[in-house]
């Protein structure tokens, strides 16, 4: 049950893109096409939960034995890059078609905030490992989901012609990412 | 306390190294057979995987270049020397193909065709062709107006003026953005040194056509009699011009005899 809420809140309440505005230059950037977006979304999911696992084991059975835990942010990092790197040279090999669908899009979030975000999270809450798990994962699909969205209303802005011409492109984006992130801000009292 | 700062040193490079090892490991042992001109124009790009061109980072368009054939002027940031570069490795170049240009079949513009509504909607021809009797033009095969293919275009080299979009054959490099832009189809491709197309894509009976649009082609064959070199044969009852019979003699009958002037010179 308490991994039942942990999901809901990471997924919707603490939203990564709207909540904790992580994550924030992919989410702008590569959600101009509905197809694209969901590209990053999956790969996102996937890099999110695999480096959360990987960071996890190096903090608490590397860093924290040797009192080094101020390494963090350079452990994890240089974990993350390496990692995704990794993967996707394997994947390209042994599974061209996923890598073909999300290997892509692995580049540009090698170095993204949110998959950092997420690992210092799970530090900071001291969370035992299925418990950053369930949360990497919730915190990816509300990086999908925010992304989806944002993708499908700027599909439909591309068509508005009315619109003001200094507003085009990226001016609309922002201020539509605000606008949802107030709607996300409702689902604030789902879960204490 | 130095034992510290020694951990420290040890654990952060030890991770270096192993990761380090690992990845060459890797991309030997898991190494894949590419095209080399993927890597060649990879390259050539300025490498800032800003996405401008529309796929994902640099990498995504040199896979594009190669595999898809993607136009060879897609990176904003490198402008065209940038593109110069691509298409030297492509080849491109190198094959002296017909250049093409875009032409608009359709001549209906405001006062020649008929509209069947008022439409207030999205000013966008893909939004307009869903409603409901195929659009608010009369013609449901004309051109509407809206400018889609002036969005689609990246050249500035297509324009709406009067209702009907009309290109700019010096701008128009034969991208065939519009044309694929277009929800009906009008915009086709021609060769640039045709000297007469037909401007109706309408292949309705001359009667129907005519009752919706003063400058359709009504199928009268007029011009497939006139023609000198044989090149204009009819489809359904809309004329089409054979760019490669045609001589593009000087007289060009076919514009003069056509009693809608549907035929129009280049």
């Amino acid at each position: 049950m308490k991994l039942l809420a942990l999901l809901v809140s990471s997924i919707f309440v603490n939203n990564i893109v709207f909540m904790r505005f992580l994550g924030c230059c992919p989410f702008l950037g590569v959600s101009s096409r509905v197809e694209t977006a969901k590209g990053m979304g999956f790969a996102v999911i996937f890099v999110i939960t695999f480096s959360s696992a990987m960071t996890w084991l190096a903090f608490e059975y590397l860093l924290v034995p040797l009192h080094l835990e101020y390494l963090y942010t350079l452990a994890f990092i240089l974990i993350i890059a390496a990692l995704v790197q990794f993967v996707e040279i394997v994947m390209k090999k042994m599974m061209p078609a996923l890598y073909k669908s999300l290997g892509i899009f692995l580049p540009l979030i090698t170095t993204n905030c949110a998959v950092l975000g997420v690992a210092v999270i799970n530090m900071n809450e001291r969370y035992d490992f299925i418990t950053a798990m369930v949360n990497a994962f919730g915190t990816a699909v509300g990086y999908m989901l925010a992304i989806v969205l944002m993708a499908g209303i700027r599909e439909k802005l591309e068509l508005c012609d009315t619109m003001p011409r200094p507003l085009r492109g990226l001016p609309i984006a922002l201020v539509t990412a605000g606008l949802m992130s107030i709607a996300f801000m409702g689902f604030s009292g789902l879960i204490r | 306390m130095n034992l510290q700062v020694l951990y420290a040193v040890a654990v952060m490079g030890g991770l270096g190294v192993v990761f380090g090892c690992l990845l060459a490991f890797a991309s030997k042992k898991f190494a894949v057979q590419t095209d080399p001109r993927i890597s060649a124009i990879r390259a050539v790009l300025p490498g800032a995987n800003c996405g401008g061109c529309g796929f994902p980072g640099c990498d995504g368009y040199a896979a594009a270049c190669v595999n898809e054939g993607c136009p060879t002027n897609r990176c904003a940031a490198g402008g065209p020397a940038v593109a110069e570069r691509i298409a030297a490795i492509m080849g491109v170049d190198a094959a002296a193909a017909e250049p093409m240009v875009a032409f608009v079949r359709c001549r209906g513009e405001n006062g020649k065709s008929g509209k069947n509504c008022v439409y207030l909607g999205y000013s966008d021809c893909q939004a307009a062709s869903v409603v409901p009797g195929r659009g608010p033009e009369a013609c449901s095969f004309g051109c509407m107006g809206f400018g889609t293919c002036v969005k689609a275009c990246s050249f500035d080299a297509i324009h709406v003026e009067n209702g009907l979009a009309r290109v700019d054959r010096d701008k128009c490099t034969g991208c065939g953005a519009c044309a694929a832009a277009c929800p009906r189809g009008v915009i086709g491709l021609i060769p640039k040194s045709a000297r007469v197309a037909v401007a109706c894509s309408n292949p309705l009976p001359g009667a129907v056509a005519r009752k919706v649009c003063t400058a359709a082609c009504i199928g009268c064959s007029m011009c497939v009699k006139v023609c000198l070199d044989g090149a204009i044969s009819m489809k359904g009852a809309v004329a089409v011009v054979d760019p490669a019979k045609c001589a593009g003699c000087s007289t060009a009958p076919c514009t003069t005899k056509c009693p809608t002037k549907a035929i129009v010179t280049l």
